[in-house]
């Protein structure tokens, strides 16, 4: 017999379906501080139990949308529904949001345990329950040998921890997180990461992140939505935000990626095959699969993951389209990847990484090397924004 | 680098190191332990008609077994005996304290409205604060006799208002109601500011966190910002506290015949009686009245910093 799993990972998707109502709307949010405008008619859906990440610049207007889901900030216009109820003019004190705010904080004239009991107390809960309530609190964060520390008596990690326990206490219907892991060392943070998702899961609850940091998006979240100057770019799954960017901007924001300009030489039913786009990048040919609405003559990027790009010395069999030559005019050393900047004739600079699988010191491409790098039509794609 | 030639051993015994130290100890022993022993001195001898009243008490080091002889407790068991004398250090303490809970009372709100109003408003409300001091201390005790007096500008106001009858007058000049009041505004200042900067400090996001786990703002403030403030508020009380209850001036100028207060008993003893050991026994029972809030003050500043 073959040994248990568990339960199977369910596939977690109900923004795809059509029937499925909302848990958080913002509906046409916009939100001025006198003539700057940090959020400009948003409309944006979170659903149930979903781990939702706005990701963003800083001053792209992400905290601010945080914030008036929180109830700090009223919206100039527009309304939020939670669970389909208007929440405008509820203050923060009557919402069933908590929040773990960036800085934490931590009242610190209460001890570790005081802080959580806080909004406990808050409700009246009779002090039985509330102690059980704590005790459950800090062994989730695994913090019960501190419950009578002052916060100052803490390190950053454990302060995190409990500014997690407190706004956790009160099972919130909705979590929201201001870049909860800023303040931490790399090492700890994904450690973090990955705890958050597990509480994340275990207690079913919607958690709302904000940060500017695109891999803790990526790691953490069930959806993103790329913010700009107070629109959102494009909402999607870590995956299609990677893969499939909307745009220049999105493309650029997240990870590491080639954009070459250029404009469409040949569309699909020019080429005859469903689905194939020919571009002219100053001179360099790309033939790219992609359904593309562009036609020819318009202006679009070209854009490809670094990863995505093949080097070698040797000159492939079709040089017709999809293959540079150029000298290797860089190259960073990661460990666990190589990224090679390889410099055309025209001085435009590509970038082709390659994963380390052997352990060679000695790299056969080295600085001055003249090599060729190549892509298949499937590896990059066409963005006409 | 300073925190090399601190543990150089051959810095440590360098006597210019000891000159630096040695100059505010040797400033604290020559212009307080010295004047406060003589203080102490002069309460243990006899009173004297002469110049100065009192018997000289040291004569030499061959008479220290002299000395310790005629060591006189009369003083204080007189002060002791004479209820005049409790009563004026109660009545002090009492007006102390009312004074002081009055100033928290109006200077708790200022400080946290000045520590609330824009970072750009700040400078100008301080400055605000502290701008009484560029006229002198008497001069203002002064004016405010001219406010309070029976025709004074505030009967003038009440009247013209119509508050007040054109026979009537305000009369709370020469009693204690006058006291507070001169005693309040005087020492506001010294309230507002400790207050404000320990006020200023906090952090904002503390009250927004305390909101958003269901606590509505009045809560917040004696959940949070109150007890956070607390140094502010023990360093305000203490800085008002010590002084007011020997103040002299301003029941002098405001107060009645009847305003009992300790500083003004010490005047009395000194210029009016010139009794000198009798206030100077008087004044080294208001000290050590006051060690215990001087001591409370000293270890809050110690935990604050």
């Amino acid at each position: 017999m073959a040994k248990s799993l568990g339960p199977v990972k369910r596939k977690f998707s109900p923004w795809t379906d059509p029937s499925a109502v909302p848990f958080i709307r913002f509906e046409n949010i916009t939100k001025r501080f006198g003539d700057f405008t940090a959020v400009d008619n948003l409309t944006l859906d979170i659903y149930e139990r979903e781990f939702f990440s706005l990701l963003g610049p800083s001053g792209c207007g992400k905290t601010t949308l945080m914030r008036m889901l929180a109830g700090f900030e009223e919206p100039t216009e527009g309304r939020i529904l939670l669970q389909g109820k208007d929440i405008s003019g509820v203050p923060p004190y009557r919402r069933p949001t908590n929040m773990m705010f960036q800085s934490y904080a931590l009242f610190p004239h209460m001890t570790v345990e005081k802080n959580i009991a806080f909004g406990l107390e808050q409700d009246n809960l009779p002090k039985g329950e509330i102690a059980t309530r704590v005790e459950e609190m800090l062994k989730l964060v695994k913090l019960e040998r501190f419950a009578k520390r002052k916060p100052n008596q803490l390190s950053g990690g454990q302060r995190q921890r409990v500014a997690l326990a407190r706004s956790l206490a009160k099972r919130p219907k909705v979590l929201l997180l201001d870049e909860p892991l800023g303040a931490l060392d790399k090492k700890l943070r994904e450690e973090t990461q990955f705890e958050l998702m597990d509480i994340q899961t275990e207690l079913g609850l919607t958690f709302l992140i904000v940060t500017h940091d695109q891999e803790e998006a990526m790691t953490v979240s069930d959806r993103i939505a790329v913010m700009d100057k107070g629109i959102i770019m494009q909402v999607a799954t870590p995956a299609e935000i990677y893969e499939a960017p909307n745009s220049r901007y999105v493309a650029d924001f997240i990870g590491d990626i080639n954009i070459l300009e250029g404009t469409i030489a040949a569309t699909a039913s020019a080429l005859g095959a469903p689905g194939a786009v020919r571009i002219d990048c100053d001179g360099i040919a790309v033939s790219v699969e992609q359904e593309c609405q562009a036609v020819k003559g318009d202006k679009v990027a070209f854009a490809i993951r670094p990863e995505k790009v093949r080097i070698s010395p040797d000159q492939p069999a079709d040089t017709s389209a999809n293959a540079v030559y150029g000298e290797v005019w860089d190259i960073g050393y990661l460990g666990d990847f190589s990224v090679f900047l390889v410099k055309l004739a025209d001085g435009r600079i590509v970038r082709a990484a390659q994963a380390n699988v052997s352990r060679l010191v000695d790299r056969p491409i080295t600085f001055g090397d003249m090599v060729w790098l190549t892509w298949p039509v499937d590896a990059g794609l066409v963005l006409t924004r | 680098m300073a925190s090399v030639s601190e543990t150089h051993p051959a810095n440590r015994s360098n006597p210019a190191r000891w000159l630096v130290v040695a100059v505010p100890y040797v400033w604290l022993l020559l212009f307080f332990a010295a004047p406060f022993l003589i203080i102490v001195k002069i309460s243990l001898s006899e009173t004297a008609i002469a110049l100065p009243p009192y018997t000289p008490l040291f004569k030499g080091f061959g008479a220290i077994g002299e000395f310790v002889s005629q060591l006189d407790f009369d003083n204080y068991l007189f002060l002791t005996g004479d209820p005049l004398y409790i009563e004026a250090y109660l009545s002090s303490l009492r007006i102390a304290v009312i004074s002081t809970f009055l100033l928290l009372l109006i200077g708790y709100p200022m400080a946290l409205a000045m520590a609330r109003a824009p970072t750009t408003l700040r400078p100008t409300l301080v400055m605000l604060v502290i701008l009484p001091f560029w006229t002198s201390f008497l001069i203002r005790v002064y004016a405010w006799i001219g406010i309070l007096k029976p025709d004074g500008l505030l009967t003038l106001l009440l009247q013209s208002l119509g508050l007040l009858g054109a026979d009537d007058q305000v009369q709370i000049f020469r009693t204690d109601y006058a006291v507070f009041i001169g005693i309040v505004y005087s020492y506001l200042p010294f309230m507002v500011l400790p207050l404000y900067s320990a006020l200023e400090k906090m952090d904002n996001t503390l009250l927004e966190a305390a909101s958003d786990l269901g606590c509505p703002p009045w809560k917040a403030f004696w959940k949070i910002t109150f007890p956070l403030s607390l140094p502010g508020v023990i360093a305000g009380s203490m800085i008002c506290f010590i002084p007011i209850t020997g103040e002299f001036v301003i029941p002098d100028l405001l107060g009645g015949a009847d305003t009992l207060m300790i500083g003004k008993t010490l005047w009395t003893e000194f210029f009016g009686n010139r009794d000198w050991p009798l206030a100077s026994a008087v004044a080294v029972i208001l000290l050590v009245m006051l060690v215990v809030p001087i001591v409370i003050f000293q270890n809050q500043q110690k935990k604050v910093a």
